[in-house]
C-alpha cells in the first residue's frame, strides 16, 4: 500500500461505501471518487500495461487527457473498452478490467518487448514489414493487430438508449472553471440564455482541486441554479462547426449502476450558440526524463486533484519535481496536510522556500522502480528515495475547439505555449486557455469576455468580477531532460519516446505532421493532449529551429473520443428506418403473403396456397391465373403526384418527351422523362382528371426523386407557370385488376359503365363504387392484360380490395404478387428501371416516336441528337428465348455472336430481365444488345460466366403474348 | 454536425434538412447551340470562394433555394427562394 486515503478531507460521501472490482479484485470507495482515485485510494497504483512495450503504468492525470489508465468497464451488452479512469465516476457494481496483459496486469509476457526496444523504434512497421507483400495481409497485419495494445469492443447488443438533441443560446460557455463560472454569471445576470457545460462530473474545474475556493465556487453554484442557465455537467463539447453550432455528448447515466430504461445513457447534444467562451483551461505538460512512466509519476496538478477532491495521498514520500511556482504550492499544501515531501526539485527559477522539505536546483537524471516508482536519481546528484513524484513542466492552454474550423494555433513567447486567436467570429478565449493563470484572474478575464461577447449580440452585460493579477510565469517545455539513457516518455500512449522523434528528425520526418505519422506520436485517443508540446520541442532541438517554427498537428474533432451509440442516437435496430407498408398490407397478410423489401417498402411478393412447395410453383399459378381469368395486384408504393394548376398541362408537356398538352380530360397517357442530357429518367403514366387537374404515378423508387425533380421544374426553370405540386403516395391505396374476366368483376364493384364504349383503353376518371365512396378508375395495364388499375383513399383500400376478392370468386380471382407482375410484364415486354438503366435514350427501347418533333423544349430535348445517341449500333431492347426451351436463361448473362469467344471485345450486351414463362413453357429474358432492334431471328449464345453456361438462343421481339395489343383493347 | 442555412421560408434550419443540387446555372434557351447545352449539363466550375448552389428544403418547405455561400470557409452569404432570383 503505498498510497492511501488520508482521514479527513476531500468532496466524498464517506458515509456511503461503493463497491466495485479490478482485474476481478474486491475493492470499495466512495461517492464523490472516479474509478482512478478509488484504486490509488486502495493502494492499486499498477492500472495499465502499454501500448508497445507492455510497461507497467499507472494514471498521470485526474482528467480526459490521461493517456495511461485505460480501461475496460462493464459487463456484457455494456462492455466498453478504452475508457479512462480518470473519467470514469464510481458506481455500485461496477467492473474495471485491465488490457493489453496477458496472463496478467502483473505478469505480461508482452513486456519483453522492453527488451527487443531497439529494433522497435520509430518507423519499425515501415523498415520490417515491406516485404514479401504476400505476407503483409495473412502474416503481419494479424500479428500486429494482436499485439496492438487496446481493449476489445464487446459484439453483444447494447441494451442503452441514446438520444439526439438541439440547444439554442445566446451564450454557450464551455468549461466549467473559474472563467468559465464567471462567463455563465455575468452573461445570465444579464438576462442572457447560457448553455454551461463541462466534461467533470462535478461543475468547479480547477476550483476544485483548492479548498480555499471552495465557499466561493459554491456561492456562485447557488447563484447559476436560480438564473437562466442550463448547467450539464458529464458534458464535453467535442467540436465546433459551421455556423457556430457544437456538438457535445452528455453522459446522462453513465455513472449509474442501474441506468432507467425511461432515459437515454448518453445524449448528444447540437448547440447552436449566437456567441460561446471557450473556458477550457490548460494542460500541465509532464516532465521528459528516463523512466518518467513509472507508476507513482504523475502531473503536479493531478496529484492536487486526487489529494483535495478524493483525500487520496499520491505516496508516502513525494518528491515534487517542478519548473516555476506551481510544485512550491503543492509542496506547501502537502506539508500542511502533514504529508511528507522528500524533495522540491526545482528547475530554473522558483520562489523562496521555507518549507521542511529540502529544495533542490538541479534536473531528473532517472527515475527508479518497476511496477511501482522507488526512487529519484538527481542527474550528476543525490538519490532521493520516494515513491511518488508530482511533475509540473509548464501549462499548455487547451485551444482545440478554438482551432477546429480551420485556425491554426501560434506559439506565444510571453506564454511559452501555442495559442489561439482570443476573439473570433462566436468564439471568445478566457482564463487559463488564453493563457492565464491564477484563479482571481481568470474570473476577471471569463467576466470581460462574457461581456465582450453578449456585445457582439446587442446584450449589455456588468462584468460578475474585476481584473486581477495573475499568479505565476510562464514555463518553456524543455523537451528531453539529462544525459542519462533511458527511455524518456513523450506520448505515453503510443509509447513514442525521445530518441524515437530525434530519429524521425535525422530520417527527414522532422515536420510535426510527418513525425506524427512516422513515430505515432500523438495519435490514438488522446491525440497527444500531453505529449505534442513536449515532441515539438524535441523536434525544434533535433532541426536546430525553433518550437513556432514546427508547430503543431492539426486540431479536428473529437476533442475525445465519442462513442458510437451517442452518434447512431436511436437510429438502430427496429427504428434504424423507416418501414413502408401499404394501405393494403393487411390483406396481403390475411392472403399469407411472402413479403419483399423494396427500399423502404414492404410488397407482397408472392401468395402462397396450400400444397405449394415453392414459389415458383406460386408465380406460375398467378400468372396463369391472371392470363386466364384474373388477379388482383396491390400496386399502391407506386408514387403519386397531385399537378393542379392552370399551367399544369403545359408543366407536363415540358417534363415528358412526348406531348401532354392535348391529352383530353378522362384519359390517361404513358409518359417518358428525360434527364437533360438524354438520357430516361422515368416512366410512367399521367392522367388528366380535369382541365386543370393532373394525377401522376411513378416508379415505386423514384418517388421521392421524381417529386423534387418537378419541384425544381416548377420553382426554379418556370417558376412564370401556374403549377402546384403534392405527393399523394400515402393517401390511395391503388389495386391493378387484370384479366379478361376483370371487367365483369369490377362492374360489380363499380357503379358506372364499364363497357369498351363507354370506359375504352387509357379511359381515366373518378368513378363512383356502390359501396359509397369514390375512387379512381384508370384502364391502363402493366400486364397485358384487359386491366384496370382501381385507386381509392387510402383506408378503404382493404375493404375494397376484399370485396373485389369476394366479387370475383365465381370467375377464380387471384391476388397475385411483385413476382407474378414481373413475369407478366416481361411476357408483355413492358420495361422496368431493370432496362431503364440510366444509359439508354427513348430509341433504344423501340420508344423513338416518344419523343416529340413539334414541342420546342422539353427536359432532354437538347442533347438527344448527339451522335452517340443515334448511332444504329448502340444496344437495343429485343427478347432472347433458348433455343432449347429446357434451358434457364439467368438476367446478367451476355449476349455473344454465334461461335465467338466469351472476350470483353466480344460482348455484345446483357440480359436485363428473365424469367420462367408459365404461358409459353419456356424460359424468357429481355436484353440490351447492340444493334438489337435489327437481328430479330438471329442465333446467338448467352453467356453466364458465374454459372459456366453457354446457352444457344434467339433474339426475338421483346413483346412475347398479344403482339397486337387485342387483349388490351378487348 | 451540424450548421445552420437561414431558409427565407422557415428560418435557420439544420443543413440536413437540405438536399444540395449543385451550381445554380441559367438554363439556356431552347434554340441554344448544342455546345451551350453541353456545356451547361457537364461543365462545372470548382471555385474555391464564393459560390452561388441549388439546394432544396427537402425536409421542410420543400422549396428550391439559391444559396450563395463560401466552399473555403463554408460561409452562407444569402439564402433566397429559387423563384424569385433566377440565375
Amino acid at each position: 500500500m503505498t498510497s492511501h486515503r488520508l482521514p479527513t478531507g476531500g468532496r466524498l460521501d464517506r458515509s456511503r461505501r461503493v463497491e466495485f472490482s479490478f482485474d476481478g479484485k474486491q475493492l470499495a470507495g466512495h461517492p464523490g471518487d472516479t474509478l482512478a482515485s478509488a484504486l490509488l485510494a486502495n493502494g492499486q497504483r499498477l492500472m495499465a500495461r502499454s501500448f508497445k512495450y507492455h510497461r507497467p503504468r499507472g494514471v498521470v492525470t485526474a482528467g480526459s487527457a490521461e493517456p495511461n489508465a485505460l480501461m475496460t468497464i462493464g459487463r456484457e451488452g455494456r462492455t466498453e473498452p478504452n475508457t479512462r479512469a480518470t473519467m470514469v465516476e464510481l458506481y455500485q457494481g461496477l467492473e474495471a478490467h485491465s488490457q493489453n496483459r496477458w496472463p496478467s496486469l502483473d505478469h505480461d509476457i508482452g513486456a519483453l518487448n522492453g527488451l527487443l526496444s531497439r529494433f522497435l523504434g520509430a518507423g519499425f512497421y515501415y523498415k520490417t514489414f515491406m516485404w514479401p507483400a504476400s505476407f503483409w495481409e495473412k502474416v503481419y497485419e494479424p500479428i500486429i493487430r494482436r499485439a496492438a495494445g487496446l481493449g476489445r469492443a464487446t459484439t453483444l447488443q447494447d441494451p442503452d438508449r441514446y438520444e439526439k438533441t438541439w440547444a439554442h443560446c445566446d451564450l454557450l460557455v464551455i468549461g466549467a472553471g473559474a472563467a468559465g463560472l464567471a462567463a455563465a454569471l455575468t452573461a445570465a445576470r444579464a438576462g442572457a440564455s447560457v448553455v454551461l457545460a463541462d466534461e467533470g462530473m462535478e461543475l468547479g474545474g480547477g476550483l476544485l482541486s483548492d479548498p480555499a475556493a471552495w465557499p466561493q465556487l459554491t456561492e456562485i453554484l447557488a447563484e447559476l441554479a436560480t438564473l437562466n442557465v442550463r448547467l450539464l455537467p458529464r458534458t464535453t463539447v467535442f467540436g465546433w462547426y459551421d455556423g457556430n453550432v457544437f456538438g457535445a455528448v452528455e453522459r446522462v447515466q453513465k455513472h449509474l449502476a442501474a441506468p432507467s430504461p425511461d432515459a437515454p445513457v448518453e445524449r448528444l447534444w447540437r448547440i447552436a450558440a449566437r456567441q460561446a467562451v471557450l473556458a477550457t483551461g490548460a494542460e500541465e505538460r509532464p516532465q521528459v526524463f528516463a523512466g518518467n512512466d513509472i507508476p507513482g509519476i504523475m502531473t503536479a496538478s493531478a496529484t492536487a486533484s486526487y489529494l483535495h477532491r478524493q483525500a487520496v495521498a499520491p505516496g508516502q514520500r513525494t518528491t515534487i519535481l517542478t519548473q516555476g511556482p506551481a510544485g512550491f504550492a503543492l509542496a506547501a499544501q502537502m506539508e500542511a496536510l502533514g504529508l511528507e515531501v522528500a524533495a522540491l526539485v526545482s528547475l530554473g527559477d522558483g520562489p523562496s522556500w521555507q518549507g521542511k522539505a529540502p529544495l533542490i536546483r538541479g534536473i531528473p537524471g532517472k527515475a527508479i522502480g518497476g511496477k511501482s516508482l522507488k526512487a529519484l536519481q538527481i542527474e550528476g546528484g543525490a538519490r532521493i528515495e520516494a515513491d511518488a513524484i508530482a511533475m509540473s513542466g509548464g501549462f499548455s492552454p487547451v485551444i482545440h475547439l478554438a482551432c477546429h474550423r480551420g485556425t491554426r494555433p501560434v506559439w506565444s513567447d510571453a506564454r511559452q505555449a501555442f495559442l489561439a486567436p482570443v476573439e473570433q467570429e462566436g468564439l471568445l478565449i478566457a482564463g487559463a486557455a488564453a493563457g492565464l493563470s491564477g484563479h482571481a484572474a481568470c474570473l476577471g478575464d471569463g467576466a470581460a469576455r462574457a461581456t465582450a461577447a453578449l456585445a457582439r449580440i446587442g446584450l449589455r452585460a456588468t462584468p460578475a468580477f474585476g481584473p486581477a493579477p495573475e499568479d505565476t510565469i510562464a514555463q518553456p517545455p524543455l523537451g528531453a531532460l539529462g544525459k542519462t539513457k533511458g527511455k524518456k516518455f513523450v506520448d505515453y500512449q503510443n509509447d513514442v519516446h525521445a530518441r524515437d522523434l530525434i530519429l524521425a528528425a535525422a530520417e527527414g520526418y522532422a515536420d510535426a505532421e510527418l513525425a506524427k505519422r512516422y513515430t505515432t506520436s500523438g495519435m490514438a485517443t488522446d491525440q497527444g493532449k500531453l505529449g505534442n508540446i513536449n515532441a515539438a520541442a524535441i523536434l525544434a532541438k533535433a532541426r536546430g529551429t525553433t518550437i513556432a517554427e514546427v508547430g503543431l498537428t492539426t486540431f479536428r474533432p473529437f476533442y475525445t473520443p465519442v462513442s458510437f451509440g451517442a452518434l447512431a442516437g436511436t437510429s438502430r435496430g427496429h427504428d434504424f428506418q423507416p418501414v413502408r407498408r401499404s394501405p393494403l398490407h393487411g390483406w396481403a397478410e390475411s392472403l399469407g403473403a411472402e413479403f419483399v423489401e423494396t427500399g423502404l417498402w414492404y410488397r407482397s411478393a408472392w401468395f402462397p396456397r396450400a400444397g405449394e412447395t415453392g414459389w415458383r410453383q406460386s408465380v406460375d399459378r398467378e400468372v396463369l391465373t391472371v392470363r386466364r381469368a384474373a388477379g388482383l395486384c396491390d400496386v399502391s408504393t407506386l408514387g403519386k403526384i397531385e399537378i393542379f394548376g392552370a399551367d399544369a398541362a403545359e408543366f407536363l408537356n415540358r417534363i415528358y418527351s412526348n406531348g401532354f398538352a392535348k391529352l383530353p380530360v378522362g384519359r390517361a397517357r404513358y409518359g417518358l422523362m428525360l434527364r437533360e442530357d438524354g438520357f430516361i429518367y422515368d416512366d410512367g403514366t399521367t392522367s388528366r382528371l380535369g382541365e386543370d387537374h393532373f394525377y401522376m404515378t411513378t416508379t415505386t423508387a423514384l418517388a421521392a426523386g421524381v417529386m423534387t425533380h418537378l419541384e425544381f421544374c416548377a420553382q426554379a426553370l418556370w417558376p412564370d407557370l401556374d403549377v402546384r405540386l403534392a405527393s399523394a403516395t400515402d393517401q390511395w391505396a391503388q389495386m391493378a385488376v387484370a384479366g379478361p374476366m376483370a371487367r365483369q368483376i369490377l362492374q360489380r364493384i363499380v357503379d358506372t359503365d364499364l363497357s369498351n364504349e363507354a370506359f375504352p383503353f387509357m379511359a381515366a376518371r373518378e368513378v363512383p363504387l356502390k359501396c359509397g365512396i369514390t375512387g379512381r378508375l384508370f384502364r391502363i395495364s402493366f400486364s397485358g392484360e384487359l386491366a384496370y388499375e382501381l385507386a381509392v383513399p387510402a383506408g378503404y383500400g382493404e375493404a375494397v380490395a376484399a370485396a373485389i376478392m369476394t366479387a370475383g370468386a365465381p370467375e377464380g380471382i387471384c391476388a397475385y404478387g411483385s413476382e407474378a407482375l414481373a413475369v407478366l410484364r416481361i411476357e408483355k415486354g413492358h420495361v422496368t428501371h431493370a432496362e431503364i438503366n440510366g444509359t439508354v435514350v427513348p430509341a433504344d427501347l423501340g420508344m423513338g416516336k416518344m419523343v416529340s418533333t413539334v414541342k420546342p423544349d422539353f427536359i432532354g430535348k437538347h442533347l438527344l441528337d448527339r451522335e452517340g445517341l443515334t448511332d444504329p449500333a448502340r444496344p437495343q431492347l429485343v427478347g432472347v428465348v433458348p433455343l432449347d426451351p429446357a434451358m434457364p436463361l439467368r438476367t446478367g448473362s451476355h449476349v455473344l455472336a454465334k461461335g465467338a469467344e466469351a472476350t470483353l471485345e466480344n460482348d455484345q450486351g446483357y440480359l436485363t430481365s428473365s424469367a420462367h414463362s408459365p404461358h409459353l413453357g419456356h424460359s424468357i429474358a429481355l436484353a440490351l444488345v447492340a444493334g438489337g432492334s435489327q437481328r430479330h431471328g438471329e442465333e446467338v449464345v448467352v453467356w453466364d460466366g458465374l454459372n459456366d453456361a453457354a446457352i444457344p438462343a434467339r433474339l426475338t421481339s421483346p413483346v412475347f403474348i398479344d403482339p397486337k395489343n387485342e387483349k388490351l383493347h378487348a | 454536425m451540424a450548421s445552420l442555412i437561414p431558409c427565407p421560408h422557415c428560418g435557420p434550419r439544420p443543413k440536413e434538412e437540405f438536399t444540395v443540387r449543385g451550381a445554380a446555372l441559367p438554363r439556356p434557351a431552347p434554340n441554344a447551340p448544342v455546345a451551350e447545352w453541353q456545356a451547361h449539363v457537364y461543365l462545372r466550375e470548382n471555385p474555391r470562394g464564393d459560390y452561388a448552389e441549388h439546394w432544396h428544403h427537402s425536409g421542410g418547405c420543400r422549396r428550391w433555394l439559391v444559396v450563395n455561400r463560401n466552399t473555403a470557409t463554408h460561409a452562407v452569404h444569402s439564402v433566397t427562394d429559387a423563384a424569385g432570383e433566377r440565375p
